[in-house]
């Protein structure tokens, strides 16, 4: 069997055209395979009542649910389902779940809203308009039953998926009245129902999706099959900035399989071959010089220079200001002062990055995991030279995406090349070795905490200098405020509901010399929570130590005004027994802070044995997110956070040698594993009222608690991360 | 020309004798449950049995095996995704992307089948794979419940 003979999935990734429809607005989808896909103007298949954008409802009773964001893994998909059924009455067991496409969404004035899957957003963002999808729908298939029945709706339930006439017992299903639901009128306000009332929301349903991926047979970018599909292995300039000088394809494309050797934009040579594998032997032989550019004297130690000046630099953006810190910390009875850092790292998500492209003069449809389908509209429409209206991104799920894949520096390559090989689709997908050093990082930063404590050890003065790389300059400039950068300040804000600093006091000032330098930073995981937390969290145990005062009570001083910070934190000092001694030779840390909306706490247990080598015991979390969807799902992103900030504070560090990333895979970028995972206990203790994220808050305060746990053992004050090279001994 | 017993069928497979055994699979055979992770031998998404063994098939190449020996990959591991490892990872839904849950899978089934009730200790030997939605614990939790069962 050749790879030309193998069928494509059968239903997924599907192409689907949709064409508008009567005044109700009902609109018929089909799907198409995608070996289907480059057949355009095929016959419509058989309509499916479309209750609303979100629900279809098929004659068989099939539930469909329409996402808008992507599965990455963190279960969003099943997060939105419990808001529409909750509101829908359908039966669980009958849902399915499709994405749309971004082009649909253009074509309907963005029925479906933000695609966008980041900032743990997914289902808080969402949770108000799909929730009202759920009961227009319902509202609707009630109404065409009655009107079925020539009954009032208002003595008409609807359970399960079954309509019953109340005064009768007379019952319709769902599958039955759906296409007399999808020409019902579309009521102009629905009320939603009383959190008291819920039974779906709150509730920790399994995930839906979890079957195919014990099997093998999910289908991932990175699977992608299509018949006369070719493979393409690509590789940038190492250096930032750089180019490609010049090749010499004569030297590989006799080499097996090989197709096409190309380049792609003015920094990326490309092999076009049969297989992936033949495209990259013959790319790995392929002789490339490489105009590196100015930044090829950028290393970790130029970087860090420069990040050093920043720390006390005269001028700043300020992100929180309260009386006069300085004076006060100049004033102070005893002065406390430390120099943090935290590295670049890479994602890494388990699938290198990916993308299948078939572009023509006329139209270019993509298929792809990202974290958003808009976005990616937007860049392959760029990068093909099209309108967005002749473009499509079909999604796939993702094979991991912690950030890496809101933005689409891959996608733009591969249809840069697909648009030299006309018609034929091409599947580019990257090696390890290119996602580790074409990154887009976790910012660096080098953070001088100053304080001043009076006599009695209360803290009188703080002030908090970062220095370093921002985000939004990089990836976003417009949403620069006069130069300066909010998303710095996560979790430090003097307001907002995104993320309030829990601490009252009374001079402080948190501020930022902006140090950038060509690495690309990035949104990653916690963002810049991650460096915050451990600035804000391991000083004040360190203040706490100074004042000869226990972390707990130093901090619950400064802690009044901020009640639900507070109650987290309490919650994870009684877990694991704060004001009870540890097991013999096991020491604890604490840490807290808010971002995402959510407010969370860890408590840590660890021990440091006599040759310095750590053991994380166990970690308790407490998360409050206002309204938990699925209490299982955020144990399970509990964990996940925890995993991913314990593995960027154990190893996580990339280092800039010569302008370019040093390391290349997992051997150099190593990464926590099983037996290093410590036990993690949850307690979701949602208090109602707000919604905040559960995807990232919890990895902000895991690398702080273990830290303070590691100081409580050894004496020592690890204050740059990564762990890895660090003397552990006790001091 | 080579030849592979790969889920209990013997196969003709074209390809250069360097080509790992990985892309053999999910190119030549279309086999796309085996994953690629890392491609030098870390990351465990890879992990297919050779004769019962978990092998990383990235960093073994195609000339390294024959047809007498039996590769079994995810989608032959049991006919209806009813290996106790499999039953156990739903029952507690481990995976989270899933992308290296195969490679997991495949790591778990060849431990249990090595060592019915393995502690601790050896499923942090054994299981050295790298996840990075960080499902290790419910890995754990899911090999044990499996042992379970298989004894039950
Ligand atoms: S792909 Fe084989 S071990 Fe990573
Ligand atoms: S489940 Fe995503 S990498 Fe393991």
């Amino acid at each position: 069997m050749t790879l030309h003979d193998v069928t494509p999935p059968a239903t997924r990734p599907s192409r689907r055209t949709l064409l508008k429809g009567a005044a109700a607005g009902l609109v018929v989808g089909f799907h198409l395979p995608a070996s289907k896909a480059l057949a355009q103007g095929a016959a419509p298949a058989p309509s499916t009542p479309e209750i609303n954008a979100w629900v279809v409802i098929r004659p068989d009773d099939t539930v469909v649910l329409r996402m808008a964001r992507s599965e990455m893994g963190q279960g969003t998909r099943t997060g939105l389902a419990q808001l529409i059924a909750e509101e829908l009455h359908c039966d669980w067991s009958r849902i399915v779940t499709e994405y749309v496409t971004p082009g649909q969404s253009l074509a309907r004035n963005r029925a479906w809203g933000n695609f966008q899957t980041a900032g743990s957003q997914g289902i808080r963002q969402s949770q108000d308009y799909v929730r009202r999808g759920g009961a227009t729908a319902r509202i609707m298939l009630i109404n065409a039953a009655a009107a079925q029945w020539q009954a009032t709706p208002e003595h008409c339930v609807a359970k399960d998926g079954v309509i019953t006439h109340t005064p009768t017992g007379r019952t319709l299903r769902y599958g039955q009245v759906a296409e007399a639901a999808s020409k019902q009128l579309v009521p102009q306000t629905v009320a939603l129902k009383d959190p008291s009332a819920w039974t779906v929301i709150g509730t920790s349903r399994p995930r839906l999706d979890t079957a195919d991926k014990t099997t093998g047979k999910l289908i991932y970018g990175s699977d992608l099959k299509m018949p006369g599909m070719l493979l393409a292995a690509v590789q940038q300039c190492p250096v930032f900035g750089g180019k490609v000088k010049s090749f010499d394809a004569a030297k590989v494309k006799d080499m097996p399989g090989v197709r096409h050797v190309l380049q792609a934009g003015d920094n990326t040579v490309c092999v076009v071959g049969d297989t992936w594998w033949q495209a990259k032997t013959a790319l790995d032989a392929l002789p490339v010089e490489w105009d590196y550019g100015p930044n090829r004297t950028v290393s970790s130690e130029t970087i860090a220079a420069m990040l050093r000046e920043g720390l006390n630099a005269s001028e700043a953006f300020v992100g929180n200001t309260q009386g006069d810190a300085k004076a006060a910390i100049a004033g102070a009875a005893r002065k406390v002062e430390a120099t943090y850092g935290y590295p670049f790292q890479n994602h890494a998500p388990m699938e290198p990055m990916n993308a299948t492209v078939v572009w023509t003069p006329t139209r270019c449809d993509v298929w792809c995991p990202t974290q958003n389908g808009e976005a990616a509209l937007a860049a392959a429409a760029a990068a093909a030279g099209l309108p967005q209206t002749a473009c499509d991104v079909h999604r796939v799920d993702l094979g991991g995406g912690f950030g890496r894949r809101t933005t689409h520096d891959w996608l733009t390559q591969a249809v840069l090349i697909a648009k030299q090989v006309p018609g034929v689709p091409i599947k580019m997908l990257w090696s390890r070795e290119e996602d580790m050093v074409q990154g887009r990082y976790h910012p660096v930063t080098m953070c001088k905490m100053s304080a001043g404590l009076d006599a009695q050890g209360n803290l009188t003065g703080l002030h908090m200098r970062i220095s370093g790389q921002s985000i939004l300059s990089y990836v976003f400039p417009n949403a620069l405020q006069n130069g300066r950068d909010p998303v710095t300040f996560q979790g430090l804000n003097p307001t907002g509901a995104e993320g309030q600093f829990g601490y009252t006091i009374p001079n402080l000032l948190i501020d930022h010399a902006m140090r950038n330098t060509h690495v690309p930073p990035h949104f990653w995981r916690g963002v810049n929570n991650n460096q915050n937390a451990i600035y804000v969290e391991c000083f004040m145990d360190e203040l706490a130590h100074a004042a000869g005062q226990d972390p707990l009570a130093f901090r619950r001083k400064l802690m009044a005004n901020h009640p639900k910070h507070l109650a987290v934190l309490n919650a994870v000092a009684e877990r694991i027994g704060w004001d009870k001694p540890a097991p013999a030779g096991v020491f604890r840390g604490l840490a807290q802070q808010m971002g995402f909306g959510s407010y969370v706490a860890a408590a840590a247990e660890v021990s440091v044995d006599a040759a310095g080598k750590l053991k994380m015991h166990r970690i308790v979390a407490a998360t409050d997110c206002g309204v938990a969807v699925n209490p299982r799902q955020i144990e399970m992103q509990v964990e996940g956070s925890f995993s991913y900030g314990l593995s960027a504070l154990l190893y996580g560090e990339c280092t800039v040698k010569d302008g370019a990333i040093v390391e290349t895979n997992f051997d150099t970028y190593n990464v926590l594993r099983i037996d290093e995972m410590p036990k993690v206990e949850t307690i979701v203790m949602p208090s109602g009222g707000f919604w905040g994220g559960v995807g990232e808050p919890t990895i902000m305060v895991a690398a702080p608690a273990v830290l303070n746990a590691i100081f409580a053992a050894t004496g020592k004050r690890i204050r740059q991360v990564p762990i890895k090279d660090q003397d552990l001994k006790r001091a | 020309m080579a030849k592979l017993n790969v889920n209990g069928a013997v196969m003709e497979v074209t390809a250069h004798p360097d080509t790992p055994l990985l892309w053999v699979l999910r190119e030549q055979i279309g086999l796309t449950g085996t994953k690629y992770g890392c491609g030098v031998a870390q990351c465990g998404a890879c992990t297919v049995h050779i004769d019962g063994q978990a092998v990383r098939a990235c960093s073994l190449p195609l000339s390294a095996v024959n047809d007498s020996q039996k590769i079994v990959t995810i989608e032959g591991l049991s006919p209806n995704g009813m290996h106790p490892v499999q039953v156990a990872w739903r029952e507690l839904d481990v995976p989270q992307c899933g992308y290296c849950q195969s490679g997991m899978i495949m790591a778990a089934a060849a431990l249990l089948a090595e060592k019915k009730n393995p502690t601790d200790a050896d499923i942090d030997a054994a299981m050295t794979n790298i996840c990075r939605c960080g499902t290790y614990n419910r890995v754990r939790a899911g090999i044990k419940q499996a042992a379970q069962t298989r004894q039950g």
